[in-house]
């Protein structure tokens, strides 16, 4: 079993709902696709280049300021639960955890990782460095992502192209190799059937959504992830520039919603946020899904002011915790063990109950 | 046929996929296939891999004969590799199939040229390294002034990468 309390802040510190808007947004996160310009692409090494390739950059790691004390994670060498643990903190993608249906790991799969930033080694790409922050933060975000870009790229031979910028296996990530997401929570323009027309538009202005774990995930719990789709032709600035104007413009479209609701219809969204903290605090069985479904009613709820005790904290707890490998490790099971959904209802009790004692 | 998601309305598109080499085909209504991302049949496909596919098709009817054959030199990959996978073999792929590449590169980004910052001139000038080790050392102040030594011991062995 990994002992992730080995990270600073135990690989949660973006889910502290510290950060702006965080009532709204829970993360930013920035990442950069890097290749070494003396490798072959992912796709086509070998186990030996995938070691070498490891090696090197653990090297530089070392030297560098931002990443000398990384905790590195060999996910080639995990047990699967551990794996879907790091997954399930927003740390590696899906791919990277080999939790895809065929579920295997590449072999040189890692993770380095010092407080809020990271780099996933051996994924689509030989490097994809990440800056992870809580709440809207994209400023920051990037900022951190690109010293450290800057303090590998003085270390590392980066493949690099006059014309087309950073070279990426997929051409989709060309030039700056920059995805920057915002994880936002929409339950506004869910209830008030709003969001396909939001997302609609975000899409004809270059921006794509996912859902709350990222490339090829579903929309649970109103959690979208918003992020541009172009990566060439605009710079680094333009590209965060644009994404932040749009998200601050479905954050008042949310807002907006959200006064609706409580104007026009105050008894069924009171009905509703109630219901599902009802459900939560009361429930014998909860399945992921509805869980995180009865979360988002609550955090709307307490987002428009109608539960007072609830802090957002504990609710990004829930989030976490929740998780399937995250409750069946804390509960000594396996995650697809029939009473993990027992469980799950038993620890959402219990921390909602002790919300309410301390507070009351 | 009902939709075999909701089992309630009538299902209008029927999307056949090819998942580990096993044909399924899945009837939708129209709201589920909505939720699911799927596009009417006719509508131009909106995400970012089917504009690529659309454009990679595109790609290869104007390139010349060739070209489907010619490998790259440093990896041996093929443009017709990159178009089943949708991954390029190197990063002398770039130069290989510059051309087709181009095409493709403006149809997704709308641009070839790379506006941001450019790697060969990120050497941080030692003006920049100055001000950044200013900054730690006065960081540094700081914490001692406070008695956060650990945080001190931190800064000292940062200053010290950095000189």
């Amino acid at each position: 079993m990994i002992d992730l309390s080995l990270l600073t802040d135990g690989g949660v510190g973006w889910l502290d709902a510290s950060g702006p808007s965080s009532h709204l947004v829970l993360s930013t996160r920035i990442r950069l696709a890097r290749n070494l310009a003396d490798h072959v692409f992912q796709g086509r090494t070998s186990e030996t280049q995938r070691e070498e390739i490891l090696q090197t950059v653990e090297g530089a790691a070392r030297d560098s300021v931002l990443l000398r004390r990384a905790t590195r994670f060999r996910l080639d060498r995990l047990d699967r639960v551990d794996r879907q643990l790091l997954h399930e903190r927003h740390l590696v993608s899906k791919e990277l955890a080999g939790l895809d249906p065929d579920g295997r790991v590449r072999s040189g799969a890692s993770l380095l990782v010092q407080d809020r930033m990271g780099v996933m080694l051996n994924e689509e790409d030989h490097l994809r460095i990440q800056g992870l922050h809580s709440g809207f933060a994209l400023d920051a975000a990037y900022a951190e992502a690109d010293r450290l870009d800057a303090e590998l790229g003085q270390r590392l031979a980066f493949a690099f192209h006059p014309e087309f910028g950073y070279l990426t296996s997929c051409p989709t990530n060309v030039g700056t190799g920059l995805r920057a997401s915002v994880l936002i929570h929409l339950p506004g323009l869910v209830l008030t059937k709003e969001i396909s027309k939001v997302l609609q538009g975000l899409a004809q202005v270059g921006l794509t959504h996912r859902g709350l774990y990222g490339e090829g995930s579903e929309v649970v719990g109103n959690f979208f992830q918003l992020s541009n789709q172009t990566t060439l032709g605009s710079s680094e600035r333009e590209l965060l520039d644009h994404l932040g104007k749009m998200v601050r413009q479905v954050m008042d479209y949310e807002e907006q919603a959200r006064q609706v609701l409580v104007r026009d219809a105050p008894t069924v969204i009171e009905d509703k946020v109630w219901r599902a903290y009802g459900l939560l605090r009361y429930a014998r069985s909860l399945s992921f899904d509805e869980a995180m479904n009865l979360l988002s009613g609550v955090r709307l709820g307490v987002g428009v002011g109608l539960i007072p005790d609830v802090a957002m904290y504990t609710l990004n707890k829930l989030l976490i915790y929740a998780q399937p490998a995250h409750l069946a490790v804390a509960e000594g099971i396996t995650p697809d063990d029939a009473e993990l959904p027992l469980r799950r209802a038993r620890f959402v009790r219990k921390v909602l109950e002790s919300e309410v004692g301390r507070r009351g | 046929m009902s939709c075999d998601q909701c089992r309630e309305r009538e299902a209008v598109i029927h999307l056949t996929q090819i998942v580990n080499e096993q044909v399924t085909t899945l009837h939708l209504c129209e709201k589920c296939a909505a939720e699911k991302g799927v596009e009417s049949p006719g509508a131009v496909a909106k995400t970012p891999l089917g504009s690529f596919l659309a454009a990679m098709g595109k790609g290869t009817e104007q390139a010349p004969a060739p070209l489907a054959r010619e490998a790259c030199a440093r990896c041996g990959a093929t443009f017709q590799d990159f178009r089943e996978t949708g991954r390029l073999g190197c990063p002398d792929c770039y130069r290989t199939f510059e051309a087709p590449l181009r095409d493709l590169l403006r149809r997704l980004h709308g641009s070839t040229h790379h506006l941001g910052e450019r790697y060969a001139e990120r050497e941080p000038s030692a003006a920049q390294a100055r001000e950044h080790a200013a900054e730690l050392r006065e960081q540094l102040r700081l914490a001692v002034e406070t008695e956060n030594f650990e945080l001190a011991a931190e800064i000292r062995d940062q200053l010290r990468v950095l000189e």
